[in-house]
């Protein structure tokens, strides 16, 4: 399994076809509190930039975008009872959904966890 | 440092927020704290221990001069002349067509009257006081002070601890002034100005302290066990819960008082007089005629509605907006302000808002959503 990252801060867990999507530790450190996440239809197909979810803080809401294309086969329905999971557990428990990749081209695009690691250290 | 951050300008305590562990973001201006530990556990500990707000970028001004009360009240719907010595009203800077221009806290100091206002609004309400106040009534801007809120259900205790004394013998100690009153103290030779006020719906204190004292006073004061420092974001979150609106959101240049449901503001003897800026469009909506008001929503599910979401009718035509949203720590629901029409307004009724594509169910309800914990002086 190997690890990506994008300079929305997500990260794309990929095995074979399949991409789990979450969001960073730093992300969260950067919303706050998070009282709701809207995860994307089950059979939604979306384009990589398309609007994916959205993770609503107490003070405010914010876009999360599909990082890659693909359709999305699973969501995390914990996030509904525990929305917190996404504070606690950003890049494990907290994960957003799954995607099947249509391109697995497009992952040569994004960072891998060094470069995003100094990608943060620069903001 | 980005070029936007380096014009923002700097409050008296920035160094002292940034060591504090402040996260800093440009409001009203300045670069000020929104967050500390976290907006969720700085809103809960100000509604059950005591938080500490700087509030320093907002107006301080002083009006002196003989006829001040008359000539702010042509300017105010409020009744400023028979406001009694060492205490405070909320009124509104009126437009000449009614319109809100700010919202503000007057004092009658004895001395003067002493007002505050909005941080973004204040150089223009400095500007249309002097280009409307009469030659003879001087206006100050008090820019040299700094402004501490200590708001939250053991403020009251919290201050105690501090020996802060009248400026007159045999004078009052803060805990002696109640919700709305005011007056002159000192603190280890440090003058201060006290206000039993505030913006959170708790009992609490604004104080008034010169800038170059103020890390002392907010260093004693979060020295207390009771007390912590507490960001803007929980600040909003604290006023929304308390029904309070927030100019510039809630209110505007283009809202009249009776929409922006602040009749309370519309003192009876103004009301009668009808002598202040728009009086004749103002009260002509007044009590209930207005076409639109601002009214609270309890959101239903968890998902916020954000200010900017159209309220809607079934057919999906916007009818209304939103003007604050967010989620309510205490209740643990979301909340949000909106203009609806009139005959929408009643407590109870159901209406919807749409957002990004996709309808929320609402219900009018009263507010405060969370009740005020004002220091009240008893009724007789």
């Amino acid at each position: 399994m190997s690890r990506y990252f994008t300079d929305e801060h997500e990260w794309i867990d990929v095995e074979g076809d399949t991409a789990t999507v979450g969001i960073t530790d730093y992300a969260q450190e950067q919303l706050g509190d998070i009282v709701f996440v809207e995860t994307p239809e089950i059979g939604a197909e979306l384009s990589a930039g398309d609007d994916a979810a959205v993770v609503e803080s107490v003070k405010a809401a914010s876009d999360v975008y599909a990082p890659i294309s693909g359709t999305v086969i699973e969501a995390n329905d914990a996030l509904e009872e525990e929305p917190a999971l996404v504070n606690s557990s950003a890049e494990e428990d907290g994960w957003f959904f799954r995607l099947s990749l249509t391109d697995k081209s497009e992952l040569d695009d994004l960072m891998d966890e060094k470069a995003y690691k100094a990608f943060v250290d620069d903001l | 440092m980005s070029e936007t951050t380096d014009r923002l300008k700097q409050l008296p305590l920035g160094d002292w927020h940034r060591a504090a562990g402040g996260r800093m973001v440009p409001f009203a201006g300045y670069e000020m704290p929104v967050q500390y530990e976290g907006v969720m556990a700085e809103h809960l500990w100000t509604r059950e221990n005591a938080g500490l707000f700087d509030v320093s970028h907002m107006g301080q001004l002083n009006l002196i001069g003989e006829g001040a009360a008359e000539a702010l009240e042509a300017l105010v719907p409020g009744n400023i002349y028979a406001l009694g010595v060492g205490k405070i009203r909320y009124t509104l800077l009126l437009a000449g067509d009614g319109g809100i221009l700010d919202d503000l806290m007057v004092t009658n100091t004895g001395r003067n009257l002493y007002l505050v206002v909005n941080g973004a609004t204040k150089q223009d309400d400095i500007a249309y006081l002097q280009s409307e106040l009469p030659s003879g009534i001087a206006l100050h801007h008090l820019d040299d002070l700094a402004l501490l809120a200590l708001q939250g259900p053991k403020a009251a205790e919290a201050l105690a601890k501090l020996d802060i004394r009248s400026t007159f013998p045999d004078g009052p100690v803060p805990g002696d002034l109640y919700f709305m009153e005011a007056g002159p103290f000192v603190w280890n030779d440090i003058p201060l100005g006290i206000s039993r006020s505030g913006y959170t719906g708790e009992d609490g204190y604004e104080i008034s302290v010169s800038a170059e004292h103020a890390e002392t006073l907010a260093e004693a004061l979060v020295a207390l066990a009771e007390v912590k420092p507490i960001g803007l974001g929980a600040r909003d979150s604290l006023r929304l819960e308390a029904g309070l609106p927030l100019y510039g959101h809630d209110m505007d240049a283009d809202i009249l008082p009776v929409e922006a449901n602040l009749n309370f503001a519309l003192s009876k003897a103004r009301r009668e007089e009808g002598n202040f800026a728009g009086a004749e469009r103002v009260l002509a909506q007044y009590p209930r005629s207005a076409d639109k008001k601002r009214v609270g929503l309890l959101v239903d599910g968890r998902q916020p509605v954000r200010e900017g979401a159209a309220v809607v009718d079934a057919n999906g035509a916007a009818i209304g907006q939103v003007t604050s949203g967010g989620f309510s720590p205490t209740l643990q629901r979301p909340i949000a302000m909106a203009y609806v029409p009139m005959a929408l307004a009643e407590t109870g009724t159901q209406i919807l808002v749409e957002q990004r594509k996709k309808q929320i169910a609402c219900a009018v309800t009263d507010m405060p959503f969370v009740p005020h914990r004002y220091h009240r002086k008893p009724k007789l």
